[in-house]
């Protein structure tokens, strides 16, 4: 089976929508909230009641001009608000107001990702389905919470220039990390302040055109939409081998199931006929508008790993890594700025690893929250490049860092990790180790150089630790005559 | 004369159920409504820019300042049915 499906590429879209953070809605003045009591931030113009005027709330535009900005995108001269018309409890208007054929912002990219378009809109209520089963399916009647009608998003739609999964799911929390250094969303996707679409298609590997797509809907998390595409791109794949042929549909993944479903949706027909909104009048973001939005603009998350890279040296893998969360590259930097000796590279595999590493064994998230400052992980590893305690005495010095905060100099003093850098002891040691092992040490000298594995074990013993192992082999090595 | 069909659909779209006269009398209208806009084909539009609103105003926007809202009894007090401090509508998975 494996042999046709691999005749297959993933084609694959996203269309992601960020709820903008500002302190009223869209098109009035009433706040927005999470998690307050339903339709307590509501007025006519959010329900939508006849006769009502909305005005486009300016800090929402400027958001979404940073954004733009941001994905180095082309911003229409004088773009326009449309109708998008569609029945549906969450939108009593019956329209959507968004953007159609002149949106705020296209041909911008990401990194290896073009993107489409961006535009401004506002987002639906909120719909809570009673009933029998407390699912979508089979509920009687439904709950409209317009807390989160009117509130304002960005959609971005990218150009299908993704081709997997893990692919989705890189780039997407590279977006995110963009749109979050912005500070122009929470960006958080359990929230829903951001949500990710996906449109998967197949195609022959090597051919141009598209294949029918289907659409996975709101995922909340990147890791999910991984799993969710990487299913759907295999079920196109037998689908096509054994002969068949993909419906255009809208599904849903089921992380704990990793099964995909068909959805019913209000999307079913789509017919939206757009016509321009005459509420509305066009947006024409004049020279301080943009130049504000340029120069709002901090060190981006790929720029910022470019940097990391070409600069400081540092590995591909962890200046991304390190530059996807802006909470560890703040981290970074300091521990960087610490002291100068310290070795980018060196700090960036200690930040990314053995740091990381501890704080998720001790269910710890954010380094910033962490008991251990970026000045005594600086120290730390600066111990560690001057050979005064070892990688592994180490690791033990920092589980009791971030456990307890202690100071690193402090435990080392106090547990005696300070590594043997004394020669003259070091080979006491070592020649009581050959002496107390002359089996091992006759093999060793006999051509089993394999064996000598055991004696650097005992002399790590015995210094618990405190040894250099490079130093302790170069030493046996040399007392055994080799 | 617009097709059945299509009047079919656009109501189907906006939810409504259309009886056989309704229907009829609804294509009739809806087609001379259609004839009659499309008499602005006739006009020579070339070189004229598209106009989206006709007040020649651009950029009317508003600050990102918070005004009062609604108090909840009010606004669900104009809807036919509410419940747990929601609007409560029927199921828009119900079939039309």
């Amino acid at each position: 089976m494996s042999g046709a499906t691999d005749e297959f590429e993933a084609v694959i879209g996203l269309e992601i929508h960020v709820q903008l953070s500002t302190e009223t809605k869209m098109f009035c003045g009433c706040r927005l909230s999470f998690g307050d009591e339903p339709n307590v931030h509501t007025c006519p113009i959010c329900l939508g009641h006849p006769g009502v005027l909305p005005v486009p709330n300016r800090r929402a535009i400027e958001y979404g001009l940073q954004i733009a900005a941001a994905l180095e995108c082309d911003v229409a001269p004088r773009s326009i608000f449309h109708r998008k018309n569609y029945f549906y409890p969450d939108n009593p208007k019956a329209y959507q107001i968004s953007q159609f054929d002149i949106p705020l912002a296209s041909n911008g990219h990401l990194g290896e990702v073009r993107i489409h378009r961006a535009h401004l809109e506002e987002d639906a209520a909120k719909m809570i389905h009673v009933g029998t089963s407390g699912r979508i399916q089979g509920s009687d009647t439904s709950l409209v919470d317009f807390n989160r009608a009117g509130t304002p998003l960005v959609e971005i739609v990218t150009e299908p220039d993704l081709t997997s999964g893990a692919q989705v799911r890189e780039w997407g929390q590279l977006l995110r990390a963009t749109v979050k250094q912005l500070g122009v969303s929470n960006v958080n996707m359990e929230e829903g302040s951001l949500r990710c679409d996906a449109n998967v298609s197949i195609r022959p590997v090597g051919s141009s055109g598209l294949g029918t797509k289907t659409e996975m809907k709101n995922m909340n998390s990147f890791r999910y939409l991984e799993r969710g595409v990487e299913a759907e791109i295999e079920r196109q794949k037998q689908l096509v081998a054994s002969g068949e042929r993909v419906v255009q549909e809208t599904l849903h993944f089921d992380p704990s199931s990793g099964e995909l479903h068909s959805l019913r949706s209000k999307e079913e027909s789509h017919d939206y006929r757009y016509m321009p909104e005459p509420d509305l009048v066009p947006l024409a973001p004049d020279t301080a508008m943009l130049d504000a939005a340029a120069a709002s603009l901090p060190e981006l998350p790929a720029a910022r790993a470019e940097r990391y890279h070409s600069e400081l040296g540092i590995q591909e893998g962890a200046a991304r890594l390190l530059s996807v969360e802006t909470e560890w590259a703040a981290f970074f930097e300091d521990v960087l700025g610490s002291d100068e000796s310290i070795e980018p590279r060196v700090a960036a595999n200690w930040v990314t690893g053995e740091f990381a590493g501890e704080l998720r064994r001790q269910g710890e998230q954010d380094p910033a929250d962490s008991r251990v400052s970026p000045k005594s992980l600086g120290n730390l590893v600066s111990m560690v490049s001057a050979n005064r305690v070892s990688h592994g005495s180490a690791k033990s010095v920092l589980e009791r860092m971030v456990a307890d905060g202690s100071d690193p100099e402090a435990i080392v003093r106090e547990q005696g990790l300070e590594q043997i850098s004394d020669t003259g002891e070091l080979q006491r040691i070592v020649d009581a180790a050959i002496e107390g092992n002359a089996k091992v040490a006759e093999q060793v000298r006999g051509g089993n150089e394999k064996a000598i594995g055991a004696l650097v074990g005992a002399v790590m013993k015995e210094t618990r630790g405190r040894a250099d192992g490079g130093e302790v082999t170069r030493l046996l090595r040399q007392s055994l005559g080799l | 004369m617009i097709e059945r069909d299509q009047v079919l659909h656009v109501a189907r779209l906006s939810r409504l159920k259309l009886s056989e006269e309704e229907l009829a009398s609804m294509q009739k209208d809806m087609s001379s409504i259609l004839d009659h806009v499309d008499r602005l084909a006739e006009i020579d539009i070339e070189g004229i820019e598209p106009t989206s609103h006709v007040v020649p105003l651009e950029n009317v926007l508003r600050d990102d300042v918070p005004r009062p809202s609604l108090d909840r009894e009010v606004s669900l007090a104009q809807a036919p049915d509410a419940a747990d401090g929601a609007f409560r509508v029927p199921s828009p998975q119900a079939e039309i």
